[in-house]
């Protein structure tokens, strides 16, 4: 039932808003509105009790192993919630001079720097508000930089074609066109491809590093010195950064901008789909373009650099500083880490990754890069199952739902047929792994004796498998009230 | 370990069934050439108990202002309800709904707020949020481009009366597409669009006007002129409006003859906490006929398989993830967690308490600008109405006045100066429902005797304008 239809004339929750009505009277009349919208008239309990049902009906990091690849589903320490939610915090007026926000600052100052050293950048800015935002400004920054240098030739970015479809998408809006690079069967990119598709209207590559194959890339500084050689620059999307952090780092590997997910690897929570927060770290050569504000700090106080100072920057990318209390939450999950910490995410990641494939191979699962290591995921392939049984990578998907798992991301990357994409997380303990890989056995038995039990799954949910045809074509985006 | 739970058996057992000696090995297809050592300028964790010590002391530094500012992000009550519920963990740790079955909680919540935003908007269709008022402006440019097939040209007209930072951004997102921006200048006296200076655009080819409402100074558009003279050169509407002032003023679904076509606009007064920017959420809502030009996410309602009603993120095909290169914008993500926030918020508000809200925001405004200009020294910038929000005249110097006040722990509001040069010692000031009578006092009585003390140094002090 939704809201509205629980909604009573008259009704309110009467303690959350002014007892009465103020004058408005020097408001001309023709200005007012003059229909009221249809918000829900409904009591405090109504409200609370319909929005805890609902949450009851998500799955959720805090309720279910959620291995869901190219997401990090970690755990989300509830102290970087609680501690980032202090009132001193939430009453700061984004605008407020910095003399009166030193506190705040300082953590945002302290985030810039730990960042910096765990990716060996020269420089970082905190202002993109997601993922796709800092590939944004990453790219914006390797275009500024080409312009500023007066090369205008440059006119293509190249992107593998195992990328996030961010990738492609962040490119035509920096108005690049795009040339694709195909992988190899190794899952690396084809080197040999790459070689001839470089050329002087090369403004430079776009990688993820390990990829969304759940690999890492081998022949990296290969790449980069071909890309540097014909003057282009390498933008790293750092969406995987939590199989490296603490053992490589993007700026060791040559890469000119990365932007991170703070909301995977410093464990911000995904928020059933935001905020995010997509910080940049640069080179020295990209630092005079990097978006604003940045916090700067003279060793008194700290401050805000703008593009008074940085007239080369690209500019701002949000009307304040990007997500703020996000960020809040990373750097009290960094600060909690500490470098050790920090250095056993990768490591513990990955020894789950690599466990969790073993055993999926030893149950007889077809894994989709056997002779590579899973990095903090790996992709098996159900191409097989599909073949012989008819049985697809969405059917164990919605089945796992039913075994009280969320699923694995299914169908990317694209490269690879009937894929499930698994990213098991540093935080998830063996026993759970075990549950898994018990459930996925479960499922193929399930799919040889009785494979309308997947074609018909999930069966313990809400709802059933819904008509997503019918969603696009006979668009319902907004209650319009009872039916008659 | 902080938040890992192995212990040396588990390690050991693992590393059995990989079949690897040490966890070390797990990482040898990276060069060893690239390998790092430690990362020495990190420092040390901190258990719980210490974190929470230092982030308390940092807490109390920044010292809680009497808050007068408003200019794009407001000091509202939120309900204790709002965030009790946002943060509960099957909302706070769960991931876009793609898996539908298992996020009905999330999808149908969207709906909800989908439905909510298109009431408040008075507009057909809303997305499921982009990240902020800022950004949402700039993807509601990109998409009237796409939108109005009518016009060749890709010339937005912006007002300089529009959110500086909403422009600032929208030049940086838009910068590299060939779209060109165009400043239509303000009424000095008014504080509103200069009617006049449109006229050299008429029967040229425009895209779109973008008209925010209550305008950055807080004054109110001429709206239904606009949006009718927009409409009549071929260009579409953007409104940018707070979305607390919909629930009292005409919203933009309902200007001039024919309605706004795109609403957007910064989500942060339903139920956000300012907490020093962000994160907040920009709402996006449009007329039916360009729903497929719509950046984000969009939830719609459908039927499973027993025709049981279910939600699911639906019109993919126009997104990053299907269409990559093709796709209407880079968007990957929504603000899921402040639209939840914001749906609880605008539920328990109600049409009703919203509109009383955005009532009292307006009469404590008027209070103090009636307080503050008892001063011979202050004066209204503007002469039109206004909402919410007003800008302030001082005669004699802004930074003599403000950092006092600052001293007091009093926010006085934000120095137009630093954006509208011509508007040297002008302060905007805003005072939301949760400024008392005494908050109004206190902020009157120190001006007050700030200004005795600078008017008896000797500070020039400029008659007030008759």
């Amino acid at each position: 039932m939704l809201i509205f239809e629980q909604s009573h004339t008259g009704r309110r929750a009467l303690a959350q808003a002014p007892m009465q009505s103020a004058d408005t009277s020097d408001i001309p009349d023709s200005m007012l509105r003059t229909d009221e919208p249809g918000l829900p008239s409904t009591s405090e309990m109504q409200v609370v009790r319909h929005y805890t049902r609902l949450s009851q009906k998500n799955f959720s990091i805090d309720t279910q192993f959620y291995p869901l690849g190219s997401c990090t589903m970690k755990y989300n320490p509830r102290a970087c919630n609680t501690l980032a939610m202090l009132p001193g915090f939430l009453a700061r007026h984004p605008l407020a001079p910095a003399s009166m926000g030193q506190g705040f600052l300082a953590c945002m100052y302290d985030l810039q720097e730990i960042l910096k050293e765990v990716t060996g950048m020269q420089a970082v800015t905190l202002t993109p508000m997601a993922g796709a935002q800092g590939e944004f400004a990453g790219v914006a920054m390797i275009r500024a930089y080409h312009d500023a240098n007066g090369d205008t030739g440059r006119t293509e970015i190249l992107v593998p074609d195992a990328a996030h479809g961010t990738n492609p998408a962040t490119a035509v809006m920096c108005g690049y066109k795009v040339h694709e690079i195909p992988t190899d069967a190794q899952g690396d990119v084809d080197v040999a491809a790459l070689k001839l598709a470089i050329g002087p209207q090369t403004a430079g590559i776009m990688l993820t590093n390990p990829s969304t194959l759940g690999v890492f890339e081998r022949r990296i500084e290969e790449i980069a010195a071909l890309i540097h050689e014909a003057g282009g620059l390498l933008y790293y999307d750092g969406a995987n950064l939590n199989a490296i952090l603490g053992k490589v780092r993007p700026g060791d590997m040559g890469f000119d901008v990365i932007h991170m997910n703070l909301h995977k690897t410093f464990s911000t929570p995904h928020g059933g789909g935001g905020p995010g927060a997509g910080p940049v770290g640069v080179s020295k050569r990209l630092e005079p373009f990097m978006p604003v504000p940045v916090v700067g700090y003279d060793g008194d106080e700290y401050y805000w650099i703008t593009e008074a100072v940085r007239p080369q920057s690209i500019g701002r990318l949000s009307a304040f500083m990007g997500n703020a209390g996000v960020l809040m939450r990373a750097y009290i999950y960094a600060r909690m880490l500490g470098s050790e910490g920090m250095h056993r995410v990768a490591d513990y990641a990955t020894l789950n990754a690599n466990y969790l494939m073993a055993r999926l191979k030893e149950a007889g699962f077809d894994v989709a890069f056997p002779g590579r290591r899973a990095t903090h995921e790996f992709i098996i392939t159900l191409k097989r199952q599909q073949k012989e049984l008819g049985i697809t990578a969405m059917d164990f998907a919605k089945r796992l739902l039913d075994y009280n798992f969320h699923a694995p991301t299914t169908y990317f990357p694209m490269l690879v047929p009937e894929c499930l994409l698994i990213e098991p997380t540093e935080t998830e303990t063996r026993e759970e792994l075990d549950a898994f890989v018990a459930a996925m056995v479960r499922i193929q038995e399930e799919a040889e004796n009785s494979p309308e039990l997947l074609k018909e799954a999930p069966h313990t949910q809400p709802v059933r498998r819904l008509d997503e045809v019918r969603a696009a074509k006979q668009l319902d985006l907004a209650w319009s009230g009872p039916a008659d | 370990m902080p938040f890992i739970p192995h212990s040396e058996t588990d390690v050991r057992e693992m590393l059995a069934a990989i079949g690897s000696q040490n966890v070390e090995e797990l990482f040898d297809e990276i060069p060893a050439s690239l390998r790092m050592g430690k990362l020495s300028g990190v420092p040390e964790g901190l258990i719980e108990q210490d974190i929470a010590r230092l982030m308390m002391q940092r807490a109390e530094d920044d010292g809680r202002p009497l808050c007068f500012m408003g200019a794009g992000s407001y000091d509202h009550h939120i309900p204790a309800a709002v965030w009790e519920i946002t943060t509960r963990g099957e909302f706070y740790s769960a991931y876009t709904p793609y898996q539908a079955e298992a996020s009905q909680g999330t999808l149908q919540l969207i709906y909800e707020y989908q439905t909510m935003m298109t009431e408040l908007t008075g507009l057909d269709v809303s997305n499921a949020s982009l990240y902020d008022g800022a950004s949402g402006l700039a993807e509601a440019v990109l998409m009237a481009v796409r939108a109005n097939r009518k016009s060749k040209s890709r010339r937005i007209l912006v007002p300089t009366t529009v959110d500086p930072r909403y422009r600032q951004t929208t030049h940086t997102i838009v910068n590299n597409q060939q779209i060109e921006l165009v400043e239509v200048p303000y009424c000095p006296e008014g504080g509103n669009t200069l009617a006049a200076a449109l006229k050299q655009y008429e029967g040229e080819d425009i895209a779109a006007l973008v008209i925010q409402h209550p305008n950055f100074f807080g004054i109110l558009e001429e709206v239904d002129m606009l949006t009718d003279w927009a409409h009549a050169q071929g260009a579409l509407v953007i409104g940018v409006a707070n979305p607390v002032s919909m629930a009292l003023l005409k919203p933009p679904g309902a200007w001039g003859t024919k309605g706004a076509d795109i609403a957007c606009g910064e989500g942060q007064p339903l139920g956000v906490p300012m907490m020093g920017g962000g994160p907040y959420f920009g709402y996006m809502c449009c007329k039916k006929e360009y729903v497929r030009q719509m950046p984000g996410r969009i939830v719609g309602r459908t039927i499973d398989r027993d025709e049981r009603v279910g939600y699911t993120l639906t019109l993919q095909a126009r997104e990053q993830h299907i269409r990559r290169s093709k796709a209407t914008s880079n968007i990957c993500t929504n603000q899921g967690l402040l639209v939840t926030a914001a749906t609880i918020h605008m539920s328990l508000l109600g049409a009703e308490g919203l509109k009383r809200v955005a009532q009292a925001c307006h009469a404590n405004t008027r209070k103090l600008v009636a307080a503050l200009t008892v001063s011979e020294c202050v004066e209204p910038v503007f002469n039109r109405p206004y909402f919410h929000e007003a800008a302030l005249r001082f005669s004699l110097p802004l930074d003599s006045v403000v950092r006092p006040l600052h001293a007091h722990n009093i926010l006085p509001g934000y120095a137009l100066a630093q954006d509208y040069p011509e508007l040297g010692d002008c302060l905007l000031v805003c005072a939301t429902e949760t400024r008392s009578d005494a908050d109004i006092e206190r902020y009157a009585g120190h001006l007050g005797r700030v200004i005795q003390t600078q008017t008896a140094a000797g500070c020039p002090v400029k008659p007030k304008m008759a």
